[in-house]
């Protein structure tokens, strides 16, 4: 299954909702959403990644990437994400000390930072 | 003992054509369902690096993967063109300290080169990355029904 994206301000907050799989094939086009967002002066983002089907280290990459380019504006990217396949990566690799990885979009939106 | 080969052109949109491939040799030869999707993410590692290597060699040869149903379980080869002496797996203790720095002085730490086999090495108990007879890379994957 290809990549979607689909974006939409809530308050203060950008979120990218995510479907389908992220992997080397698609990834660079979640890259160019996110730099996009950035150039456009959206800093603080919630990628919403519940309905990702498939993440690899690829994608993982461009998250990361992501992250450092909304806190070269004081910004931030915060991640939305239950489904165990997701975040098994995200352990593997102790990503999940990088990114605050919240159950839902409104818990992302009222959390600090 | 029943193999399944796929040459493929080192280009991404084919990883996907090998990770749908492996996934579904692997349910046919018995593995349960729950290891399904570390055959999908680690397959998927092993050829995207693959594909990363030819086009760092500017080589157009394709990438190889040998599917192999035996009585014990089922294991995946994925050859390259890349020197075996060069390959490198991130190591993910070291980054995780790298991590914890982080909190502390604010700096992100650099994804590492190789996440791709260690993320491989993080899923697969079994894992070998060997020199190929005729030169290149074989990674091979292991898993046991």
């Amino acid at each position: 299954m290809d990549l979607t994206l689909s974006t939409r301000t809530e308050g203060d907050a950008t979120v990218v909702e995510v479907g389908g799989e992220i992997d080397v094939y698609t990834a660079p086009k979640l890259r160019e959403q996110l730099i996009d967002l950035v150039s456009g002066g959206s800093y603080q983002l919630i990628v919403d990644m519940e309905g990702v089907e498939f993440l690899d280290s690829t994608g993982l990459g461009v998250l990361v990437g992501g992250l450092k380019r909304v806190r070269a504006h004081e910004g931030s990217l915060k991640l939305v994400c239950t489904q165990e396949r997701i975040l098994k990566i995200f352990r593997i690799t102790g990503l999940t000390k990088v990114f605050p990885i919240h159950t839902s979009v409104a818990d992302a939106l009222s959390s600090a930072g | 003992m029943a193999t399944v080969s796929l040459s493929f052109s080192p280009l991404p949109a084919e990883v996907r054509t090998a990770r749908l491939l492996a996934v579904v040799l692997a349910r046919r030869s018995g593995l349960p369902e729950e290891l399904l999707d570390e055959v999908r993410l680690a397959v998927g590692e092993a050829c995207s690096r693959a594909v990363a290597v030819h086009a760092r060699l500017r080589s157009a040869e394709h990438v190889e993967v040998a599917m192999t149903e035996d009585d014990r379980g089922y294991e995946i080869t994925v050859s390259d063109v890349g020197d075996a002496a060069a390959v490198v797996s991130a190591d993910l203790a070291d980054f995780a300290a790298d991590v914890d720095d982080e909190a502390a002085d604010g700096q992100l730490p650099a994804l590492p080169s190789g996440l791709d086999l260690a993320v491989v090495g993080g899923l697969v108990d079994d894992v070998t990355v060997s020199p190929g007879a005729a030169g290149g890379t074989i990674v091979r994957l292991r898993w046991q029904r």
